[in-house]
């Protein structure tokens, strides 16, 4: 009977191993706080990890004696029923109090350290300012003028054309830094509470209305950081995922002089060129994209994000798809098939009430309004990838 | 009782008073502190079964990356309803369950203190449960979660932040709850304050007795914070206030202090009584004294007392500053000394015993192992920086299902294998009750233990999906099995309570060798408890009449049939119950109706609530505690 049992055994234990080794092999996980690429993640790594280890040995013991004592003491044939009564020990009362209470007295004073040092906010002309505004569902990134962001843009140049330039460079969802240096983070929320959460380079700060939370990210090496919203924020929270892009000085100065400078060449919805002309009539009039999303990295972003310069990113919709034509021309004409929205009503109304994410154009048309064409989905595609 | 002397009373009212203490209709009416108890766990059992479900499709959604067994939206209402119903609907009710039926018979009390505000108790926690899964029939259950921070709960239905009514049913329902935890703690408090039998000091009662007294002060004083924030809410949703509107001066943040000042002692609300369950059958089975006892006691109110003062470590990425995360991360440090405490005296009291490898004990020592672990995964969120990477995701899952399932459930499973013949007369199987628990042990382990390194590799909780390549689809996959392995453990459970409803064995009053004074009468109990109530000498005076020590500690046993065998006399001939009645249960039906009002806004609605309720209170006012024979 055996043999049949360890011939089939063998080749499943085999492969359910190379299926966990495959599993691993794969992976692909920069969002992993036991890698840190940071100081402030490695602190709170090297914060962590002995203080782990600590509870692990701590919990060996205790449930060995837990099993060593139900083994030992079990009751057995020709013991004696009954076992000595002991009612306690103040001794091992005293003990067990204070051995416990000493332990965490050493593990207090490395924890109360770090949490001053990781509290400290840096200053000085090499520290980059970054601005973070968390959405429903989607993270909105702001750099406003300073030393090491010259290039400031105009706020609103609709309302003031002649007004000098002030505003902060506004993008989504990928957010640029330079390696090796502190950023500091404000953190501010447009609607529900949100967690700003970028494993790899620090923990977690939540992201709330009305308050400005603070955060400081470095990344030690050049790569891709993967981050999300850590705070529940309703329907498509698991959607609202982000990644940083830490990369060489002189290479994020290009993505910022890239970003900073003006829309992509002759898309510009304002243009008089006929092209032009219908372009902007699809955005601002037939599909009215431009209520939630503004074309112009001068603007603050009303309720969808700014897509000037969609092409300088790598992905789209919080980080969840890959920046392509066939995923953009899906989600242009039906985004709520890609991510849940709470967006049926959108087409209706102006207003931000009563509509949460991107509406489909081609599903639940509310009457008197247009169903997107192949060839209207294909000019906006066109546009937003600076193709045409 | 002497039938011949009055004639039966006119009917006073609209209804005649209830008179059956046996049968179906005995349940709707019944003030028996034992019945409501039994009522409690079922309920209790079958919201368990109720969230278990919900917990296998969260697992099935999550077995692999990109999963499509259910929408965004029907992830978000079912971790909602998990979490709500684990801890509202089955946590405090089965706690509650045991209470009611345990604490008379432990503190030789023929009921409660307040029979009919018990059986109030009871029905608003019945309606209250109801009223909030109505909501999926009544246009959205609760998915804000089950801590339903603001303002995603409390933005109005216009603003979109959540779809649907769930937020109302949910804030309405946990009012209720609140209501029926409310009035079964403060009975509770005044029942074993003041109803002990003669002898039985504060320092002689049980510990379980002692654990749920705390329990029920952190109820009474916990339940308001929690009710002010939720009517906030409520307004805040329905009303236009700007109690959580930062934009008109509110603050959003105000909410998650005032529901963890609650949700904190909550967690003690629902791990002391397991606390107590396993202090109770570890002695019994070690056949040792509770090592430690006044320690165990003692220990038992500094967590009550210090629960108060880390509510704020739920709070630490909100940005709470330095000082204020250092104070509440030094705080939760200390709880975990009492804690240890009680852990290394539970240890004591096996440690050198003659062991019983009993269902009840095998899951005593798996709630000891179990809550250990979650114990010290608990220190690891006090280290506040470490804190930051591990909260919101499946680490702290982990932590606090081995602290809530690994304690809690496993205590109150011990809990029904040992008192199961106390309650019903039978014994549970014993080789099925061990099946059931190392299937228990086991996959929930499987489940939960991954979910630590999940959650230190990213893995967010609440989310309804993941990527691929993430690394996570193995470990994923595993506590889905595990998942199931549960499953099975609790129908091997119900398996072993149907089997053994007819044919199980019979119990006698004291099938363990009990040491406290429910296993003095004869099993199930019968209606009046006591025939004569006993006259206590010591702790565990029940075994003190049936063993005495020698010098050196040996037990000796007394002989049986002596003047004072421990057996309680009498056939309760001449003892005066309280009566059956109606109205804490119409009162109770107020209640909901009104909710239902507040949700839809229904002046007519109201009026019939109000109407309700009033009629329920002033009937129940008139009437006598017990009715004239």
């Amino acid at each position: 009977m055996r043999h049949p049992k360890s011939r089939i055994a063998a080749p499943v234990l085999l492969a359910g191993f190379t299926l966990a080794l495959a599993a691993c092999g794969e992976n692909n996980n920069r969002q992993n706080s036991l890698e840190p690429h940071g100081p402030a993640a490695q602190q709170i790594d090297d914060l962590f990890i002995p203080i782990l280890a600590l509870a692990c040995i701590i919990g060996v013991l205790v449930l060995g004696a837990t099993v060593y004592a139900a083994i030992k003491f079990r009751h057995r044939e020709g013991r004696p029923d009954n076992p000595k009564q002991v009612h306690g020990h103040t001794a091992l009362e005293i003990g067990w109090t204070i051995v416990p209470a000493l332990i965490l007295a050493v593990v207090a004073v490395p924890t109360v350290a770090t949490i001053w040092d990781l509290a400290e906010r840096p200053k000085g002309p090499e520290v980059l300012k970054i601005d973070v505004v968390g959405h429903q569902w989607w993270w909105e990134f702001e750099l406003p003028k300073q030393a090491l962001v010259p290039q400031a843009t105009k706020l609103n140049t609709k309302a003031a054309p002649d007004a000098p330039p002030t505003g902060p460079i506004v993008t989504a969802t990928e957010l640029h830094i330079p390696v090796g240096t502190k950023v500091d983070v404000g953190l501010t929320s447009a609607d529900v509470i949100h967690s700003f959460w970028i494993p790899e380079l620090n923990g977690k700060k939540d992201v709330m209305p009305g308050r400005t939370n603070r955060l400081t990210l470095e990344a030690s090496e050049p790569g891709v950081y993967l981050g999300a919203c850590g705070e529940y924020c309703g329907l498509s929270h698991a959607g609202m995922r982000m990644r940083v892009i830490a990369e060489p000085m002189d290479k994020w100065k290009a993505w910022l002089a890239n970003i900073s400078g003006p829309p992509v060449q002759g898309s510009d919805p304002k243009s008089p060129e006929p092209e032009a002309a219908k372009l902007g009539d699809l955005l601002t009039t037939t599909y009215k994209c431009a209520n939630c999303h503004s074309f112009d990295s001068a603007q603050e972003s009303t309720y969808g994000p700014n897509l000037t310069h969609l092409k300088s990113r790598r992905t789209f919709a919080g980080g969840a798809f890959e920046l392509n034509r066939k995923n953009l021309l899906r989600w242009v004409k039906d985004a709520p098939s890609m991510v849940p929205m709470q967006s049926k009503q959108c087409r209706l109304f102006t207003l931000k009430e009563i509509c949460n994410g991107m509406p489909s154009f081609t599903k639940d048309t509310p009457k008197g309004e247009k169903v997107m064409t192949d060839e209207d989905a294909n000019t906006i595609v066109d546009f937003l990838l600076g193709e045409k | 009782m002497t039938a011949v002397q009055a004639p039966p009373a006119p009917p006073r009212g609209i209804l005649r008073r209830p008179k059956s203490t046996t049968g179906y209709w005995s349940w709707w009416t019944t003030v028996d502190h034992k019945k409501i108890g039994i009522l409690y766990g079922g309920l209790g059992l079958v919201f368990f079964l109720i969230a278990g479900i919900e917990a296998l499709l969260i697992r099935l959604q999550l077995a692999g990356p990109n999963g499509a067994v259910l929408t965004a939206g029907q992830y978000n209402t079912l971790f909602t309803m998990h979490g709500t119903t684990m801890v509202f609907l089955v946590g405090m009710p089965l706690a509650t369950a045991f209470g009611n039926y345990l604490i008379p018979l432990q503190i030789g009390a023929r009921d409660v203190a307040f029979p009919r505000l018990n059986m109030f108790g009871f029905w608003v926690f019945a309606l209250g449960g109801i009223f909030i899964y109505s909501g999926f029939f009544l246009g959205g259950a609760p998915n804000g979660g089950w801590f339903g921070y603001t303002p995603l709960t409390s933005m109005p239905l216009t603003q979109a932040a959540l779809p649907g009514h769930g937020p109302d049913f949910w804030a309405v329902g946990l009012v209720l709850l609140g209501i029926g935890s409310v009035s079964s703690g403060v009975n509770f408090v005044v029942t074993i304050l003041n109803m002990r039998a003669p002898g039985m000091t504060l320092l002689r009662m049980p510990v379980f007795v002692w654990m749920m007294l705390v329990v029920a002060f952190l109820t009474v004083f916990a339940m308001p914070a929690v009710t002010a924030a939720l009517i906030m809410v409520f307004f805040d949703r329905n009303f236009s206030t700007n109690f959580f509107v930062a934009a008109a001066g509110g603050d959003p943040l105000l909410y998650q202090h005032l529901f963890w000042l609650f949700g904190h002692p909550e967690v003690y609300i629902l791990i002391l009584p397991g606390m107590g369950i396993v202090s109770e059958t570890l002695p019994v089975f070690a056949r040792k004294p509770l090592f430690g006892r006044s320690v165990i006691i003692f220990s038992g109110i500094a967590i009550g007392f210090l629960g108060w003062g880390v509510w704020a470590h739920h709070m630490f990425a909100t940005g709470l500053g330095p000082v204020a995360t250092t104070a509440f991360g030094l705080s939760t440090m200390l709880i975990a000394i009492p804690t240890g405490v009680k852990i290394f005296n539970w240890i004591g009291t096996v440690w050198g015993g003659s062991i019983r490898l009993t269902s009840p004990m095998l899951f005593s020592l798996g709630f000891i192992a179990m809550f250990t672990i979650g114990g010290l995964s608990g220190v690891t969120h006090s280290i506040v920086p470490a804190d930051t990477q591990q909260t919101d995701t499946y680490y702290v899952v982990a932590h606090f299902h081995y602290v809530l399932f690994g304690g809690l459930v496993f205590a109150i499973f011990g809990g029904f294998y040992y008192w199961w013949p106390k309650f019903f007369g039978r014994m549970l199987d014993d080789r099925i009750g061990k099946l059931n628990f190392w299937l228990m042990l086991i996959g929930f382990n499987l489940t939960f233990m991954p979910m630590h390194i999940l959650g230190l590799q990213g893995q967010l909780r609440r989310t309804y999906t993941y990527p691929a390549n993430m690394g996570w689809d193995t470990m994923n996959f595993a506590a889905t099995i595990g998942g199931f392995v549960i499953a099975l453990s609790v129908l091997v459970f119900l398996v072993n309570v149907v089997k053994t409803a007819r044919r199980g064995e019979v119990a006698g009053a004291d099938p363990w060798d009990g040491r406290t004074l429910e296993w003095s009468i004869p099993s199930p109990a019968p209606e009046y408890n006591f025939a004569e109530i006993p006259q206590v000498k010591s702790a565990d005076d029940f075994w003190h009449r049936k063993y005495t020590e020698d010098e050196e500690g040996r037990l000796v046993r007394l002989p049986a049939g002596g003047a004072d065998d421990g057996a309680s006399h009498g056939d309760g001939h001449g003892i005066h119950l309280p009566s059956p009645s109606f109205f804490p249960l119409i009162m109770a039906l107020g209640l909901p109706i009104l909710g239902y009002a507040a949700v839809y806004k229904s002046p007519w609605t109201a009026a019939v609530g109000v109407i309700t309720v009033f009629f329920g209170i002033y009937a129940w006012a008139i009437e006598p505690g017990t009715a004239e024979d």
